[in-house]
């Protein structure tokens, strides 16, 4: 590998690591703060695509499906959680994983009635349609460079509401100790559905901006469900530093294996898991 | 009290009765008469679509001998095989044993296929196949009584090869993905593109079903090969094809695959599918009497476009129209019932093909190009064509 492929596979490497830490974020925060197994994560995401593919094609702008589409799935959150998630906060994950993997065939089936088994394409806005030539052969669409920048924000943007303000600070004594949160006087219920909503949000919103290159298919959240799981544990259960480091680990971890070791590609993300296991049981960064 | 438990202890015994059987011999005759096939399909799940054409096809051959198989009256049994490969022996299990069926028609995922071979060979089952791929069962498992209407794994991409060459794409990198249908594609296209006289300058696997592609792009521009060939289906094949061209290699580097790159995904894949070249058993719009007929007739019936399943549907029921026309609907007459299918010639809208000795569509494979969104034929790649997979005994 010359030196300009060694470094368009780091970008490439990057990129994607930003892309699994949006759909993680989501997942660790609902973990981490309510301690709900959510299996259901990857349909938000599947959720936030189609949502993407109808108002998008709907209004023909992806502005706006970037902003309805979060809204509305936002406002699904709250909904869900007022219904369902509410009443397992306190019973065995082993409930909660029942609950959540029954939810992952119901959206299944209402997304096929509702949108059909056929694969959908989302449009690339104009602006950000172009590619920048790197080689002679390649180029590096914008877009995937748009969605780097909009998880950079987010990442920080996450990072200001956790760490510097007062909602962040109910938050994080919620997670931390929720009786003594509660008896201060916090509404835990509130926090909790607030938190929930904001997951959801997340894993929709990642949806939304990466359904003009993944394309629109059905079971699309299961695959990425997985590699959410995977960053989650290596990064530390609940923390949101942590799956933003795993995140970008995965990514050069998997983007290098491909290139280097293609026969194990499949395998080195989980053999880098089990290596993070053994070394910190409780994954980088232990909340 | 007396009288209320003697009404429940009748009822269970009759319950009892119904289910074990004793009641079970007067419906059967009462059915006897008619011929039993059994569809085992995909109804729910990524390859519903696939399961509806195929059934719909199907029926067509069918009517058009006005519902009958050699003048025999027939009862369909439907199973959803959900494409779940461990259920498929189970699936298949119940049409033969509980419905005592005379044919199973089954089915997409070749995984499950495995269960309905086993099944198959077990029984002695007349098995038609109407889509799935997997080489062994025309090859190290093939049996008298699987035939299959569709094509085998490695079929399409054999015919790459030598088109590619012609072009003077002698340097080539194939990618698919590291599963079983993507190993077996690979096998005919090195075979096909080797025997041409072309070299694969690099062999890349992308772990199944991963669509993060943007690691082997920048590989393969690295390479800078003649041309890439591959095996992707579904939504990961609109997603390797919109990042090859965002990756600027279109235009730059032709590419080539297997025809079920840009089968059923043209308007999700859009402009980066446009000049992708491909090989499969059927196009859309083949230039043929049989083909025009067929599509007419099937969109008029079921208000759709009819797609290369639907085809094999229509030519699975074709197939068994003419051996049970042959033997007068006894389909119990085994001998000469096989002889008339594995002899049969069909008329298809993919063109005239005949059965390979391992049971397997000796078939023109047509070479497509896509072009405002429409694989338009550019020609034969390969003439009768035959891939059966090594190791078939009945050859």
């Amino acid at each position: 590998m010359d030196f300009p492929t060694f470094l368009i596979q780091l970008l490439n490497s990057v990129q994607y690591g930003l892309l699994l830490f949006m759909l993680a974020a989501g997942l660790t925060l609902i973990f981490g703060i309510m301690g709900v197994v959510n299996l259901a994560h990857g349909s938000f995401y599947m959720l936030g695509a189609y949502l993407a593919y109808a108002i998008s094609g709907q209004f023909g702008s992806l502005t706006v499906a970037i902003i309805g589409g979060t809204a509305l799935a936002v406002l699904f959150g709250l909904a869900l959680e007022w219904l369902l998630f509410r009443h397992f906060y306190q019973r065995d994950h082993l409930d909660q994983v029942l609950l959540t993997f029954g939810l992952i065939y119901i959206f299944e089936e209402l997304r096929s009635l509702a949108w059909g088994d056929d694969v959908h394409s989302v449009k690339i806005p104009e602006l950000l349609r172009l590619s920048i030539p790197l080689t002679e052969n390649l180029s590096y669409p914008v877009y995937r460079l748009f969605i780097a920048g909009l998880c950079i924000a987010l990442a920080i943007g996450l990072y200001l509401l956790i760490n510097k303000t007062r909602l962040g600070m109910k938050i994080r004594a919620g997670a931390f100790n929720r009786d003594m949160a509660e008896a201060l006087g916090v509404n835990i219920k509130l926090i909790h559905a607030l938190v929930f909503a904001l997951g959801v949000g997340l894993a929709a919103f990642a949806g939304i901006i990466a359904a003009p290159i993944s394309s629109v298919y059905p079971n699309m959240g299961s695959q990425v469900l997985i590699m959410c799981f995977v960053v989650v544990v290596i990064g530390g259960i609940g923390s949101v530093r942590g799956a933003l480091i795993s995140a970008l680990l995965v990514g050069l971890v998997d983007t290098f294996g491909k290139v280097l070791l293609p026969q194990m590609a499949g395998m080195l993300v989980y053999m880098l898991m089990a290596a993070v296991l053994l070394w910190k049981p409780e994954g980088l960064f232990k909340q | 009290m007396t009288s209320r438990r003697l009404v429940l202890t009748r009822s269970a015994a009759l319950i009892g009765a119904a289910t074990s059987g004793l009641l079970l011999p007067q419906l059967a005759r009462a059915q006897g008469n008619k011929i039993r096939v059994g569809l085992m399909l995909p109804y729910t799940g990524t390859y519903a679509q696939l399961g509806v054409a195929i059934e719909n096809g199907f029926r067509m051959a069918i009517d058009e001998q006005g519902g009958k198989l050699g003048g025999r009256e027939i009862e369909y049994f439907k199973v959803d095989d959900e494409s779940e490969p461990p259920k498929g022996v189970e699936n298949a299990n119940k049409l033969v044993l509980r419905d005592k069926v005379d044919v199973l028609i089954g089915t997409v995922h070749s995984g499950v296929q495995m269960g309905i071979q086993k099944v198959a060979r077990d029984t002695g089952v007349l098995s038609i196949i109407p889509n799935a791929g997997v080489l062994a069962a025309t090859g190290g498992l093939c049996a008298p009584n699987v035939f299959r209407a569709s094509f085998s794994n490695s079929q399409p991409t054999r015919a790459l090869g030598a088109p590619m060459v012609k072009a003077g794409h002698k340097k080539a990198v194939w990618i698919t993905w590291k599963y079983s249908a993507g190993d077996e594609a690979y096998l005919g296209f090195k075979e096909g593109f080797l025997a041409a006289g072309g070299t694969i300058v690099k062999e890349i696997a992308v772990p199944f079903p991963n669509v993060e592609f943007q690691a082997q792009l920048t590989e393969i521009a690295a390479l800078n090969p003649d041309a890439v060939a591959c095996f992707f289906a579904g939504g990961g094949a609109v997603k390797f094809m919109k990042d090859y061209a965002a990756a600027g290699l279109k235009g730059k580097i032709p590419l080539y695959g297997s025809g079920f790159l840009t089968e059923g995904v043209l308007d999700a894949a859009g402009a980066a599918a446009d000049g992708v070249t491909t090989t499969l058993h059927y196009a859309d719009g083949l230039d043929n009497a049989k083909n025009k007929a067929f599509r007419l007739a099937y969109a008029k019936q079921f208000k759709l476009q009819p797609d290369v399943y639907a085809v094999q549907g229509y030519d699975s029921g074709q197939l068994l129209v003419l051996g049970a026309n042959a033997v007068k609907g006894d389909l119990s007459n085994k001998k000469a019932l096989y002889a008339a299918m594995g002899g049969a010639t069909i008329d298809s809208p993919r063109g005239k093909w005949k059965m390979s000795k391992a049971h397997n569509p000796i078939q023109d494979i047509y070479l497509r190009r896509v072009e405002n969104g429409e694989n338009k034929v550019i020609g034969v790649a390969a003439k009768q064509l035959v891939d059966d997979g090594p190791g078939c005994k009945m050859t």
